[in-house]
């Protein structure tokens, strides 16, 4: 007992009551339990507790042997270390929470910037508390369990199109710039504390090399705090990518850096020799970090080959495969971020090309709260190692530290700048170099490897320390809050909210082409002929390899068209089939309008028919008859682990919720109802299906997605057929007890019923009550809206997704 | 390491001086450097086996472009006369360097002195061109025929897609494309087709004037110049 109290000491708070009963230490250990840290396994307090542990059960055996059998025990270090973690992480999303519930306030201040607040208020209370504050921040932690999911969903998400066209400014910003900030801080950060001979102070004992090394750790650009930062200001595609690559891109001359400086300031002495291979080792660490990230990347891609069968467990292969490819980047010291990103951005095309829809929502859903909570926790955690950290201020340090990340920032970009603009076809603007210079945020990143650092070697380590948490909090709290004033006030170019039209797809690859050829016709390989080489030798054996099925030899025009196919069938069903909601601009050209005076052959009904017509519900019909198809094909192959009951639950809620919108609806819409009563026609081939669906999206379609584009739809989860089923008085629908023991009966009958018509494959439960196939033609209809619901049911979120959504399509 | 490479430089030194004046006045017209005529010129005789002008078999037979899904339309906009500014229409059958040079000029980047208006008129000649290689028939139109005729070349060599799914694709673009411009249309209003204005509207978003360029060479990159193939 006083070895644990010892452990509090630093606090200055002394607790050695020694006749504590043990109520009263779990009472304690619960307290300082909020504050534990996650990492406690690598902090050697647990070590430490784990013996007091050890000694109180001895204790109690010599002790109470005699003791009544115990009705109800607490034993709290039984679960400390998950319960304290899972307390972290409910205080991080909380705060998250409860920033967006406060008005106003998260349009002027960024979020992490009020993170770090809640940290330093968090890592003030255990202050306070008399607690040892926790070593929050330490690199195992940061490193192995906060920093990966970030950079995969970085990686994962990132966009290949604009990273690729700017590489070269990337890299460029990313190692020569990185470079150039280290030695120039470094450098100069040295001579400012040679100053004063007069005054011999601490700083002159500064070395050079440990000078170096504190400005290879405070230059490089910190991924996290710009995401955070630049997620918020919205700002044009070309300036995020430039500096969130170079965020990304930087590490590994911060890595290599870090190990050179780290290694000659415990040597000593540099040799050209260590230079050389200094360089030797930055392009082993850099491309080794590539690939390995690429060969995880290419195994994922094959390993979803083969998950046809087992849907629920294909996320996974995303996370432990891109983990992996961490871990074994970083077990050679190599770029694990550099590992990260390859890996994300190879497997993504394939990987989405073969795994359900499903799962793809899964994969982007995980990756964005993990690396949101990741994000949270980083900033909260900053906020707590600052009131932590063994501080030693000292103004001159801290201060011409502070100036000079500004100075070399700027003049690392503008002299960079001149240097690219020669190179780029669009040039960077004044305007542009002062945001990528005033988005060059530092961050965690920096301060983990700070807190690496070892006190014997480096006995400046503290005033490191501060120094960099101060740049961070410089960087983050005054940069972060003014860049968005400073990005309106110039006007610099936001990003463009619109989606892609196909259109503009259309045009993308036309473009594609016509400048390969313009090259080719020129007569010198440029980026165009390379890249079509490469897209070419990826079609003809890479995509062959790696995904299953017809999909590998789908070009990207009809990959484009059907997802868009898809999100149209969705919004069609979600907004009400041909029913124009008052908000939507109404929009009346259909495929008649756009038809030549002769219709073709394939087509001859709708031109036949009047607006608002048969044709027009038949189209929809089919719409959803051909993503029933699919969607039950891929229900069939789920076993006994898969998402089979999914439909019931996600589908009966939101069902539920929509019914009652459907009555506000169901005046406007009851003429529908004399369309639905027409049997549905045969099925038409695959190709027909996609025919009709290109006619089939008429005034239907638009009002949807101007809606969506509008963000105001009234009721965007509405669709039109069901309250014409619920207006027929035969059919009673008893949506409040869908959880009923009868239905499963029904379920039997329907599925007899469903053996009649080869057409079905419903897993929605059918409503409760009498609706048993009655009369066929409310058979019919009764498993009309059953197709119905299951279509809205299934697609889930993509509704409302942004581009990179994939809806699946076999 | 060509046999006809020698013949080319010694012909080129010689129309070097020859040319110099008739350069500056490409020059002024098409908006190229001296040397950047110069590279293309070297090119243009390649192709055209140092002949004044060149034909579409010539240009039909760059190995490289063999395997273009729209190297028809590529090579139709050479002959095209509508790209020459010179308000003519139809097509001719043999183009000489002039012609040559002032296609390749739509391909030019935009520089950083580019000013917005100079952007805009760039935007709209950039479009232009792209607009008639679609407009074959050159009546201010792209039907929905013509529409369909690209998709279908597009996608000409990936495999063998059927002709349904690049009807489809033409078919829900020109639906996008009249919805988003004529909003209100009867049911038996016929849509024509895209006019230019709204083929503007539409590729509004592609930033065309930085997008449509490809580098032209500046220096005299021998090494990088792709032989065509001599028998």
């Amino acid at each position: 007992m006083p070895s644990r109290t010892g452990s509090h000491s630093p606090t200055g708070i002394g607790k050695s009551i020694p006749e504590r009963g043990l109520l009263l230490l779990m009472v304690l250990v619960l307290l300082e339990g909020s504050v534990l840290p996650l990492g406690a396994a690598s902090s050697p307090d647990i070590s430490h507790q784990k013996n007091v542990d050890n000694h109180k059960v001895e204790d109690e055996k010599y002790n109470h042997t005699k003791k009544a059998f115990p009705v109800l025990d607490l034993d709290y270090h039984h679960i400390q270390t998950p319960f304290e973690i899972s307390l972290w992480v409910l205080l991080a999303s909380v705060m998250k929470l409860g920033f967006h519930m406060i008005p106003r306030l998260p349009g002027i201040v960024p979020e992490s910037c009020l993170l770090i607040t809640v940290g330093l208020l968090v890592g003030g209370l255990i202050k306070l508390a008399g607690e040892k504050v926790p070593p929050v921040l330490d690199s195992q932690l940061f490193f192995l369990c906060l920093l990966p999911p970030i950079i995969l969903d970085a990686g994962y998400f990132l966009p290949i199109r604009p990273f690729m066209e700017n590489l070269g400014t990337i890299l460029m910003f990313a190692v020569v710039g990185t470079l150039w900030n280290a030695f120039f801080i470094g450098g100069l950060l040295y001579a400012v504390c040679q100053i004063q001979p007069a005054n011999p102070s601490e700083l002159h004992q500064l070395e050079i090399l440990p000078c170096l090394l504190f400005g290879s750790i405070i230059s490089a650009v910190d991924p996290v705090a710009v995401l955070a930062v630049f997620e918020e200001i919205h700002i044009n595609e070309l300036l995020h990518i430039l500096v969130f690559g170079e965020s990304l891109l930087n590490d590994a001359v911060t890595v290599v850096l870090y190990h050179l400086f780290e290694e000659y300031s415990a040597a000593g002495t540099v040799t050209v020799l260590d230079g050389f291979l200094g360089i030797i080792s930055f392009l082993v660490v850099s491309l080794g970090g590539i690939l390995v990230g690429a060969i995880y990347g290419i195994l994922t891609a094959f390993t979803s080959r083969f998950t046809s069968h087992t849907r629920v467990i294909e996320p996974l292969f995303v996370f432990v495969y891109s983990y992996m490819a961490y871990l074994s980047a970083e077990m050679f010291h190599l770029s694990g971020i550099m590992a990260l990103i390859a890996c994300g951005a190879v497997m993504r095309p394939y990987v989405e090309a073969n795994i359900s829809h499903k799962s793809h929502t899964t994969i982007k859903y995980f990756l964005k709260m993990w690396s949101s909570v990741s994000e949270t926790l980083i900033f909260i955690f900053l906020g707590v190692a600052t009131v932590d950290g063994p501080h030693h201020w000292n103004w001159t340090f801290v201060t011409v530290t502070v100036i000079l990340c500004l100075v070399s920032r700027v003049i690392g970009v503008v002299g960079l700048t001149c240097v690219i603009n020669k190179f780029r076809i669009v040039k960077l603007t004044t305007k542009d170099q002062f945001i990528v210079a005033y988005g060059g945020m530092r961050g965690a990143i920096a301060f983990s490897l700070g807190f690496l650092l070892k006190k014997e070697q480096f006995p400046m380590r503290e005033m490191f320390l501060t120094a960099i948490i101060t740049v961070i909090f410089f960087t983050v709290f005054v940069q972060g809050m003014t860049i968005k004033p400073l990005v309106e006030l110039l006007a610099v170019k936001k990003k463009q909210e619109a989606k892609r039209s196909i259109n503009e797809e259309i045009h993308t690859q036309f473009l594609d082409h016509l400048l390969t050829g313009i090259e080719d016709i020129c007569g010198h390989y440029g980026h165009h002929h390379w890249k079509d080489k490469l897209n070419r030798f990826n079609k003809k054996y890479v995509k062959k390899c790696l995904i299953a099925g017809e999909r590998s030899k789908e070009p990207q025009l009809i990959a484009f068209y059907h997802k868009m196919e898809m999100k149209q069938a969705i919004d069609l069903v979600e907004s009400g089939g041909g029913v124009n909601l008052p908000s939507a601009v109404p929009s009346t050209v259909s495929m008649q309008n756009i038809q030549p005076k002769k219709p073709p052959p394939a087509k001859p009904e709708e031109k036949a028919l009047p607006k608002m017509s048969k044709g027009r519900e038949e189209e929809i019909r089919k719409i959803l008859r051909s993503n029933l198809q699919r969607t039950r094909q891929r229900l069939r192959s789920y076993n006994r682990h898969t998402l089979v009951a999914d439909p019931y639950e996600d589908g009966f809620n939101e069902f539920l919720i929509k019914k009652q919108k459907m009555f506000e609806l169901e005046k406007k819409i009851k003429d529908m109802h004399n369309y639905l009563t027409v049997p549905a026609a045969p099925p038409d081939s695959p190709t027909m299906c996609r025919a009709r669906l290109a006619s089939g999206r008429c005034t239907d379609f638009r009002p949807a997605q101007q809606q969506r584009g509008n963000k105001i739809s009234p009721d965007p989860v509405a669709y039109s057929m069901k309250p014409a089923v619920d207006s027929v008085p035969t059919i009673q629908v008893d949506l409040a007890s869908p959880q009923s023991p009868d239905s499963v009966n029904l379920m039997d009958e329907f599925r007899r019923a469903d053996q009649q018509e080869e057409d079905q494959g419903l897993m929605m439960k059918p409503p409760s009550g009498q609706s048993g196939p009655n009369r066929p033609g409310e058979a019919d209809r009764g498993r009309e809206q059953q197709k119905l619901t299951r279509c809205l049911s299934d697609p889930g979120p993509s509704a409302d997704e942004e581009e990179e959504e994939e809806p699946f399509l076999p | 390491m060509r046999p006809d490479a020698p013949r080319g430089t010694a012909a080129m030194g010689a129309s070097q001086t020859r040319n110099e004046h008739k350069y500056h006045d490409l020059a002024d017209k098409s908006g190229f450097s001296l040397e950047q005529i110069e590279n293309l010129y070297k090119r243009f005789q390649q192709l055209s086996d140092n002949e004044e002008t060149i034909s579409r078999e010539q240009l039909d037979s760059i190995p490289s472009l063999a395997n273009n899904p729209i190297k028809k339309q590529i090579v139709e906009a050479f002959f095209d006369k509508r790209n020459q500014h010179h308000n003519e229409v139809g097509s001719c059958g043999e183009i000489g360097f002039e012609q040559f040079l002032m296609v390749m000029s739509h391909f030019r980047p935009p520089s950083l002195k580019t000013t917005e208006e100079e952007k805009e008129t760039m935007r709209k000649v950039k479009l232009r061109f792209l607009f008639n290689m679609h407009d074959t028939d050159n009546d201010g139109i792209i039907t929905l025929v013509e529409y369909r005729k690209v998709v279908e070349e597009l996608l000409s060599k990936s495999g063998n897609i059927e002709q349904e799914a690049a009807k489809a694709i033409a078919d829900a673009a020109m639906l996008e494309v009249a919805s988003t411009n004529v909003p209100h249309m009867a049911p038996d209003d016929f849509y024509e087709g895209i006019t230019f204005e709204h083929f503007e509207q539409i590729l509004k978003g592609l930033e065309m004037e930085s997008r449509m360029h490809i580098r032209f060479l500046d220096v005299d990159t021998p090494t990088l110049r792709c032989g065509k193939s001599t028998s």
